[in-house]
């Protein structure tokens, strides 16, 4: 049996519960120390709480504390005898957005937290819009604060049903719902005894079995060259390999491949980890390929299959989220990072800004502030050689980067 | 967390779709290997931050393996405070042999013989936040434009928002209200002239995690994480070392104990705790039945609530 690593994003106000959450998960699995539990409650008693406050386990740093903000993307980690998990905790304040798709980025799963009495709220699309938008595979609702709403079936009834009703809009296909109570622990890593009514499983039990393996593209092969290996030495004189990551698909030694954009074409002569020879390699792996012809091929390369390579284009469609404080301007130039490539890009077109809280369309936008969420045109110098976002994450996405600053200003996703 | 010792089983070549994922322990190896071969692709002059412990350790072993068969791009770089464990120079030593790589001493000793650092005085005296301004002074004089540390996100909750690539300005500065947002796996290390990059492969590892992944690589490590007999004395709670470098105070009478370290200091600071486990299977099962963090052995983070985050600000590793 092996032990998958799960992430999982969150993200939320104060007064939603999500540090409570997590505080709960981390104590209830174990996953806290003594000494970590010692100066949590050496903090409540500073604070004068006569109670040993969960939530501030994930309190952070001093320079958020002095300010009362919470300043983006903390990393939390626990384990269960299944599976280890990566919890990107993200606040849900001014910049909610940007940080929001920072955790969504790289996660497999969204926690979606609804206050029982208040049912869904603004920040409940806004959040469940950026899971879509981040193509998550996987939304798990948390109705939270049942012991409330006196543990009533009826009251997460009519939120599951809402919420499936506006669900339907968005691009996810495996919702589950749990009625919890973070504070009491009801449905989080134990049965509730006060909710017999729901015969679902646990938030625990969810997250531990949740199918992860699909999450990555299986089928398309993609292999960005990252950097390439050549020893120099007596023993491995004619030594190249392209060391990466796979980004998608299966490859095997004796596999055609064809590498872009030369478009020359080889076959796979061996996959090398270290000292071992692998008999395939599928996405996450790192690895390093050599090959049957001796072929000019460097960082930023993809290796493909005959018949089934990314796009090269010049002029590219994405969804992006303006992240820097300083707004932009249609024809500002960029560094674009995509895969193992860099190219510069100019902002050719502004499509339309999308309200994140009714996904209503704003056109004739000429500025992007910091938060918005728009569909643009770029062009770039050089082809990119890409896939959509939603056929794969990997090949899909890119950021942009200041060419006075250096600061990643923008996440973007290729439609 | 009983299972915890559960031993990963590798992946066998696969016969249907469903076999397609891999164990935690491979997706973060996979995950560190792509960061630091992104380093050696994006910078000029990267190093590696070697501090005889097992987390730089798993590092150093990692980047054999992201390069294999070429030997590894950068050099090791250990800041020596000279108050060093005899085995953590011993085992230095040993490895950078192994590796055939190159090794770049950065001394304290010689930026207090300099002036450019002040020994601490009081009982509790140590070097570690004078190794920032050696750590500072080595990256500058060797034009070093990355560091690549061991550093892990679950350690502490200043390293918990760290980034992969984190930047520093020309001080060394780390600013947290500043840092550049991390989105997939596209890190930016764009920087101006001066300035340099901290980076940190295993992020996303815990302790667990690294004990696991030495078991599973059987990567040799320092005799001072098996249990060991070992003369010391009991200060506030802290077992701590004999040493030349440890001043007594009247009334502590050193004793013999069997103990072993959880992590790999310097030798004043270091605490260690009282342990028969002398093999990695018992290290894990000690590991996973511990109640407290493995830096609640360090000296150097109970001084104030904020002391990691303090030292981090001001460049610290």
């Amino acid at each position: 049996m092996t032990n998958q690593l799960l992430r999982f994003t969150t993200a939320g106000s104060v007064d939603d519960g999500k540090s409570t959450l997590i505080g709960r998960l981390l104590y209830d699995s174990k996953s806290i120390f003594e000494d970590q539990l010692e100066a949590v409650e050496a903090s409540s008693a500073k604070k004068g709480f006569d109670y040993v406050d969960l939530s501030l386990l994930t309190d952070g740093l001093k320079s958020e504390r002095e300010q009362g903000i919470t300043i983006d993307v903390a990393y939390r980690y626990f384990a269960t005898p299944k599976r280890k998990f990566i919890i990107a905790d993200t606040p849900g304040h001014i910049q909610y957005t940007r940080n929001m798709v920072t955790g969504a980025s790289t996660a497999n799963l969204a926690l979606i937290l609804i206050d029982a009495r208040k049912g869904l709220v603004e920040q409940t699309f806004r959040h469940s819009f950026i899971a879509s938008l981040l193509k998550i595979p996987h939304i798990i609702v948390c109705v939270n604060k049942m012991d409330l709403v006196d543990y009533d079936e009826a009251v997460y009834e009519k939120i599951v049903e809402e919420y499936k009703g506006f669900s339907s809009r968005l691009e996810v296909s495996d919702i589950q719902f749990v009625p919890i109570s973070a504070l009491a622990g009801d449905n989080v890593v134990n049965r509730s005894e006060n909710m017999t009514w729901y015969e679902g499983a646990t938030l625990l039990h969810m997250l531990e079995s949740v199918h992860i393996e699909s999450d990555h593209n299986h089928i398309d092969s993609r292999f960005p060259v990252q950097y390439v290996v050549r020893p120099h030495s007596k023993e491995y004189h004619d030594f190249r390999g392209y060391a990466g990551r796979v980004a998608g698909g299966i490859f095997r030694p004796g596999d055609d491949v064809v590498v872009m954009p030369s478009g020359f074409s080889s076959k796979i002569k061996t996959i090398e980890f270290g000292n071992e020879k692998l008999e395939e390699a599928f996405a996450p792996m790192s690895v390093t390929i050599t090959l049957e012809d001796e072929i000019d091929i460097s960082r930023g390369d993809i290796i493909a299959k005959p018949n089934n390579h990314p796009k090269a284009d010049q002029d590219i469609d994405l969804m992006i989220c303006w992240m820097n404080q300083r707004p932009v301007n249609l024809n500002t130039k960029f560094y674009l990072r995509h895969t193992t490539r860099e190219v510069k890009a100019v902002l050719k077109e502004i499509q339309y800004k999308l309200d994140i809280n009714s996904l209503e369309k704003l056109d004739n936008a000429e500025q992007l502030q910091m938060n918005d969420i728009a569909r643009i045109k770029l062009r770039t110098a050089q082809p990119l050689l890409f896939d959509s976002y939603r056929k794969n994450r990997i090949t899909g996405s890119v950021i942009l980067v200041d060419e006075g600053t250096n600061e990643t200003v923008a996440a973007g996703m290729i439609v | 967390m009983q299972d915890k010792l559960n031993q990963d089983v590798t992946i066998e070549p696969g016969v249907e779709m469903s076999q397609y994922y891999l164990s935690h322990l491979k997706e973060l190896e996979s995950e560190a290997i792509y960061v630091i071969r992104e380093v050696v692709a994006q910078f000029e002059n990267p190093a590696l931050l070697f501090s005889g412990g097992k987390d730089s350790i798993v590092l150093a072993y990692l980047s054999r393996k992201a390069f294999h068969p070429a030997k590894i791009p950068f050099p090791l770089v250990h800041i020596d405070t000279g108050h060093n464990f005899p085995e953590t120079m011993e085992y230095r030593d040993w490895l950078v042999n192994e590796l055939g790589v190159r090794l770049v001493v950065g001394s304290v000793q010689e930026s207090i013989d300099k002036g450019r650092a002040k020994e601490e005085t009081g009982w509790n005296a140590s070097r570690n936040a004078l190794q920032t301004v050696t750590l500072l002074d080595t990256i500058e004089k060797n034009k070093f434009d990355a560091a690549m540390g061991g550093a892990r996100r679950d350690e502490e909750k200043a390293r918990a928002k760290e980034r992969f690539f984190s930047h520093r300005d020309e001080f060394g500065q780390w600013d947290p209200k500043n840092q550049r947002p991390e989105l997939w796996n596209l890190f930016n290390g764009k920087k101006h002239q001066g300035e340099h990059f901290r980076v940190f492969p295993i992020s996303n590892w815990t302790e667990m995690d690294v004990w696991q992944y030495i078991h599973m690589e059987n990567i040799p490590i320092p005799k001072l994480y098996y249990s060991h007999e070992r003369e010391v004395i009991v200060r506030d709670g802290a077992i701590l070392s004999t040493s030349p470098w440890l001043k007594l105070k009247p009334d502590e009478v050193p004793t013999k104990k069997i103990v072993r370290f959880r992590t790999c200091g310097d030798m004043p600071i270091t605490g260690a705790v009282e342990s028969d486990a002398d093999t990695i299977e018992k290290i894990i099962a000690e590991v996973a039945a511990s109640r407290k963090t493995e830096r609640g052995t360090r000296a150097d983070d109970k001084r104030s609530e904020t002391a990691m985050e303090d030292r981090k600000k001001s460049g610290y590793f």
